[in-house]
């Protein structure tokens, strides 16, 4: 039984990203629409994971809190918080007065709190950085994440020639050059992980 | 009969779709070459050596392994490192089955969430332990970039996890993640198909992976012939592309192009 399942989910996978493959590059109609379907499907289908998401991290909090797990407090006031916000946009809309006040006044200090302590966070890491392994490319990376940053805020005490132009030049030619590499090769693989599912080779479905 | 209206971009689909063709070719040609005569090497990447200890030293101490999914959906361009994420959950939970605690998952999308379940599930049910699984070893953290960021570092650090696998689509808020992975004392192995998120990885996680060494992940960690074959005909086609680079250069400083 749950060898035909597993046929069955690799089989609709496999003609489904086919379909969806060969409407993209040939121009049939047949397979123009049904493409467009697919991915229709798939965006409701992305919309209805995303309600299992919110109820998955619903159950994950309240089995915390019923087993008494640490941080099960924290879990508590995640679910009232959750409650108290669906309630609101509910009653008042997503753009409500309630609900703007939520996003205005929780969700976006809290972002930015953490927007901060992420800066500090790399900060601190690009110290532990050099202490962790001093070679050739960590130091290049830090002093090129220097010159850009002093190269980028305003210095009110002193003007350091032709800063600007080297960070300018920096991000016009070899962050550029680095990052299309790196794109070039992410576009290679990316290719490949789909051809391996489109083959069954990979089965993120579990199958 | 296939119409063709041969404008540019007619011929930029074609030639997109002959490159496909030949990548899939490359594929089956080197998997059956692969499978008449088996050869294992590999570059050296240290990360995948470091994940390999890793998961062996979890299992004997009975501490958990986390791998982190990201927050990039399946219906974009970002699927490609997701899939790569589930692959290595695949393989890491099924190395890891004999454990008494099983590897825990964490993302940011509810469709990964989804698929974080079900491939924990079908590893438990292929080792006959269904009945163990949890469905909370599959969790979605948080739904916005922040919010997923600050759920994971809650999993992180209530979960005594020995070592975290980050893997899939990761902005700059990774370095939360990662530093919460610091302090507890666990190996961080991270990569993502992310520019930013590179970066940030570069600066705080122990072993990160650089450009496209995270879709190399399948064939250093067995996950089948299939997953060689594709990294080599990645090696080949990068070749072609630079090569491809190297002409349209030299033509364009000769006033052709």
């Amino acid at each position: 039984m749950s060898r035909l399942r597993t046929s069955i989910s690799v089989s609709i996978a496999i003609a489904v990203g086919l379909i969806v493959l060969l409407g993209y590059f040939i121009d049939i109609p047949v397979l123009i629409n049904l493409r467009v379907i697919f991915l229709q499907w798939a965006v409701i289908l992305a919309a209805i994971a995303l309600i299992v998401g919110v109820l998955n991290l619903v159950n994950v909090h309240w089995k915390k809190i019923n087993s008494s797990q640490p941080g099960g407090f924290y879990s508590t006031f995640l679910i009232l918080a959750l409650l108290a916000t669906a309630v609101a946009v509910a009653i008042f809309r997503p753009t409500g007065s309630w609900s703007m006040w939520i996003f205005n006044n929780i969700q976006v200090p809290i972002e930015s709190s953490l927007m901060a302590l992420l800066a500090v966070i790399l900060a601190y890491a690009s110290a532990r950085m050099l202490s962790r392994q001093i070679n050739l490319f960590s130091i290049v990376f830090i002093v090129t994440a220097l010159v850009v940053l002093l190269g980028t805020a305003s210095l009110p005490f002193l003007d350091l020639p032709g800063l600007n132009e080297l960070r300018a030049w920096i991000e016009r030619i070899p962050a550029v050059a680095g990052s299309r590499g790196i794109l070039l090769g992410v576009a290679l693989g990316t290719i490949a992980t789909g051809l391996r599912v489109l083959m069954g080779a990979d089965r993120p479905y579990g199958g | 009969m296939i119409p063709l209206d041969l404008n540019s971009t007619s011929i930029i689909n074609l030639l997109g779709f002959v490159f496909v063709l030949v990548f899939f070719g490359l594929m089956i040609i080197l998997a059956a070459a692969g499978r008449r005569r088996p050869e294992r090497y590999l570059r050296d990447i240290p990360a995948f050596a470091r994940l390999g200890r890793a998961i062996g030293l979890a299992v004997e101490a009975g501490q958990r392994l986390h791998l982190s999914l990201g927050r990039g959906g399946i219906d974009g361009l970002q699927a490609g490192s997701a899939f790569v994420g589930l692959s290595m959950l695949q393989r890491i939970s099924r190395a890891a089955s004999i454990s008494d605690r099983p590897p825990i998952a964490t993302s940011g999308e509810g469709t990964l969430g989804i698929l974080s379940q079900d491939t924990l599930r079908s590893v438990a049910r292929s080792i006959g332990s269904e009945a163990q699984y949890d469905s909370t070893t599959g969790q979605v953290t948080g739904l916005t970039p922040f919010s997923y960021a600050a759920g994971t570092m809650s999993v992180i650090f209530d979960q005594n996890v020995s070592a975290s696998v980050l893997a899939g689509h990761f902005g700059s808020e990774v370095a939360l993640i990662t530093d919460a992975s610091e302090r507890c004392g666990s190996l961080t192995l991270a990569g993502t198909d992310s520019i930013p998120g590179q970066a940030v990885m570069v600066a705080t996680a122990q072993e990160p992976l650089i450009g496209e060494e995270l879709y190399a992940a399948g064939a250093y960690i067995n996950a089948g012939q299939m997953h060689i074959a594709s990294l080599r005909a990645q090696d080949i086609l990068r070749w072609v592309l630079i090569l491809a680079i190297l002409v349209g250069a030299g033509l364009k400083f000769i006033g052709v192009l």
